[in-house]
């Protein structure tokens, strides 16, 4: 300290909240990259198959959108504090099945109330694998990635041995059940609208909060965020919290949506809500991207899919396709960094000047 | 000078290593206590042949992971590779060439792997996630519906036959000659020795003039080979080439590495380990087997397993900080009066 005190306290310049309007204008350029990708494809498509705008693949998109955007909220929560949740696919995978297998202990409940103590089910059934994910992430200060690798297996050997050689069909489960998943405003489904208030207020968290910030300080310098006081293992432990208890939410909406469950329920969906998540713009290793990115990276995903669906290109290039959008997302997200990181560097050389 | 330093750092690998044995020791105690089939020489061929290509995919990923990088894609190059050889024989390609092509398969997917991780700087999680889809869906564009079982025989047989007159199965062979060169290029050699500086501290073995980023592209193309030739190996034993050979095999492989003390920061690890780990992980998995317990809900056991070995480590700092926090707090509690 004492060799740097004969240097004036820079006052907050103009040209500091210049760079900082940079790095938010870059970010904002990422976001609009997806949703200008979204418009293309979506133009591109409907005037080769118009069908593509019909109402019903409309529907479809959104409904397959919905709950995968729900879960890349979580994710995205998760991945910005640089961890990583490998096991929400088993979570959702357990969730749906205890959550689905709720309704035939509850004859004669009115089937609204029925749904609610659904959800409050796989709401709590995700919140207790999020604990221990947390737990063992902050407590036993071991690799985010190791504990959900392990968590991931154990969940759904659980959901395995829970299930037994059972599973819950679709008739088991009250007609008003899937109506959640289903019921649609002029095509778009409520579910969806859900959604979006859900991903909108996680935005306004992330984006506003104290300790939504606090998630982006610790994923951008886990040890710069701990010496500034920022209660790292509390923030932490929350996202992951969070992203469980999301986990279960969309474990019972994939029970509404799918109504047959066996103990594959999910499984694998974590690599693929991932994709999304780093397709949306948000870094791998964390400290930046949007939960708003990380969602609409779910929508073009979706969107892509069906787009290929729609155009006439086999269902078997689908995976391939979705592959490559993932290197090409990250390519993209390393190029602006760069750029971003020089612009910065030679904006500060010229204020040295 | 240099001995008690090698001493030191070998001596928590050790420990490990140990810990593995005595838990291999004690699967294979309650195996025969549980069932009397378990040391016959069909159940233990049996055990050899349903670990084999996972266990050769295990050792290159030991290396990359040492060097602080990782590859998700194992198990989708696997199954890239299964697809084109049964692409090729439907095509009525020889089996020779077709190999020829499969192993060069292998050699660009570890170098498409490779190539965005060290020239562009791309993470290697996130290069791998989108490579395990891509991969994957080649392998399905590839074959699309199609199962090919066309295999001559003499190759099959490789698979389901065992080797000579022993329990090992050829796949295991493979396994074992592959463990000794990995394991001395690791151990014996300044190359070995290197990935260990790499994966400690990149940047003070950039400045020991370590060719960080071409040791790197090196080992995901060895990955890649290795990969493909476990693809051939897996064809060959179901002699089977369908679209999804080998899914969702890459966290196997993940978790057998992590359990063989290998530190998923990297610098940290032994190719014994990871062959020991092998052993507990294929001892256990046949075990349960032979008892009533649900076979598929095995994943219980592997991310238990997972876990303890990480947490056994750190349980010893575990109970510093908790003393730490335990003194700190009766610290507060206690009025200062020490300050000067």
């Amino acid at each position: 300290m004492a060799t740097v005190d004969h240097v004036q306290p820079r006052p907050p310049s103009a040209r500091r909240i210049r760079s900082d309007k940079l790095i938010d204008v870059a970010y904002r350029l990422r976001a609009f990259g997806i949703v200008a990708a979204l418009a293309l494809l979506i133009v591109v498509t409907s005037v080769v198959q118009p069908r593509f705008l019909s109402g019903q693949e409309v529907n479809f998109v959104l409904g397959n959108t919905s709950i995968m955007a729900l879960l890349t909220l979580g994710e995205a929560m998760v991945i910005i504090s640089r961890n990583v949740d490998l096991s929400i696919g088993s979570v959702l995978g357990l969730s749906a099945y205890v959550s689905g297998s709720m309704f035939g202990r509850l004859h004669g409940v009115p089937a609204g109330v029925a749904i609610v103590i659904a959800f409050l089910v796989g709401i709590g059934v995700g919140a207790a694998c999020g604990i221990v994910n947390g737990a063992l992430t902050t407590i036993g200060r071991v690799p985010s990635l190791v504990v959900t690798l392990a968590t991931l297996y154990i969940i759904r050997g659980i959901d395995i041995l829970v299930i037994g050689g059972g599973q819950v069909v679709a008739s088991s489960l009250p007609n008003a059940f899937f109506q959640v998943s289903l019921k649609n405003f002029h095509n778009v489904p409520y579910l969806m609208c859900a959604v979006a208030v859900v991903i909108g207020i996680g935005a306004y968290y992330m984006r506003s909060y104290r300790s939504g910030r606090d998630l982006y300080a610790i994923g951008s310098n886990p040890d710069a965020a701990r010496l500034v006081g920022i209660p790292s293992g509390r923030r932490v432990f929350t996202a992951f919290v969070l992203s469980g208890s999301i986990a279960g939410a969309a474990g019972v909406l994939w029970a509404s949506k799918y109504g047959t469950l066996d103990s594959t329920a999910g499984s694998g969906y974590e690599l693929q809500v991932i994709a999304a998540v780093v397709i949306g713009g948000v870094a791998i290793f964390g400290g930046s991207g949007s939960v708003i990115g990380a969602a609409l990276g779910a929508l073009l995903l979706n969107t892509i899919l069906a787009a290929l669906y729609v155009g006439g290109v086999s269902p078997f290039w689908t995976q391939a396709i979705a592959g490559a959008m993932i290197l090409v997302a990250i390519t993209i997200d390393r190029l602006i960094s760069l750029q971003l990181t020089a612009a910065l560097r030679r904006r500060r050389s010229r204020e040295a000047a | 000078m240099k001995r008690p330093d090698l001493r030191e750092r070998l001596r928590p690998a050790l420990r490990w290593e140990t810990g593995l044995i005595v838990a291999f020791l004690t699967i294979v105690v309650l195996g025969t206590e549980v069932s009397n089939k378990f040391l016959t020489q069909g159940n233990l061929f049996y055990l050899c042949i349903s670990i084999g290509e996972l266990a050769i995919m295990t050792l290159p990923l030991t290396l990359i992971i040492l060097t602080g990088e990782i590859d998700l894609s194992v198990a989708s190059t696997l199954g890239l590779s299964s697809a084109m050889l049964g692409y090729l024989v439907l095509h009525g390609w020889s089996l020779g060439w077709a190999f020829v092509v499969v192993i060069v398969l292998g050699v660009a997917a570890g170098l498409f792997n490779g190539v965005l991780v060290t020239r562009f700087g791309l993470p290697s999680l996130a290069v791998t996630i989108g490579t395990l889809t891509l991969y994957r869906g080649l392998a399905v564009v590839i074959l699309g519906p199609n199962i090919v079982s066309t295999f001559p025989q003499r190759y099959t047989s490789i698979g389901v036959n065992p080797f000579g007159n022993t329990f090992l199965s050829w796949s295991v062979v493979f396994f074992l000659i592959l463990a000794v060169i990995f394991g001395v290029a690791l151990h014996l050699t300044p190359f070995g020795r290197s990935l260990f500086v790499i994966g400690q501290n990149t940047e003070a073995a950039i400045y020991a003039g370590i060719r960080v980023k071409r040791i790197k592209l090196l080992l995901f193309v060895v990955s890649g080979i290795v990969c493909a030739f476990a693809g051939i190996l897996y064809t060959f034993r179901l002699s089977t080439a369908v679209q999804d050979n080998g899914l969702g095999l890459e966290l196997n492989v993940v978790a057998i590495v992590l359990l063989g003390g290998v530190s998923i920061f990297g610098g940290k690890g032994s190719i014994v380990g990871v062959v020991l780990a092998v052993a507990v992980y294929a001892a256990l998995q046949n075990a349960l087997f032979l008892t009533n317990f649900p076979q598929r809900a095995f994943g219980i056991v592997t991310g238990c397993l997972l876990l303890l070995s990480v947490l056994v480590p750190n349980a010893g700092s575990f109970v510093r900080r908790a003393r730490a926090a335990m003194r700190r707090r009766e610290a507060r509690s206690r009025p200062a009066v020490e300050v000067s």
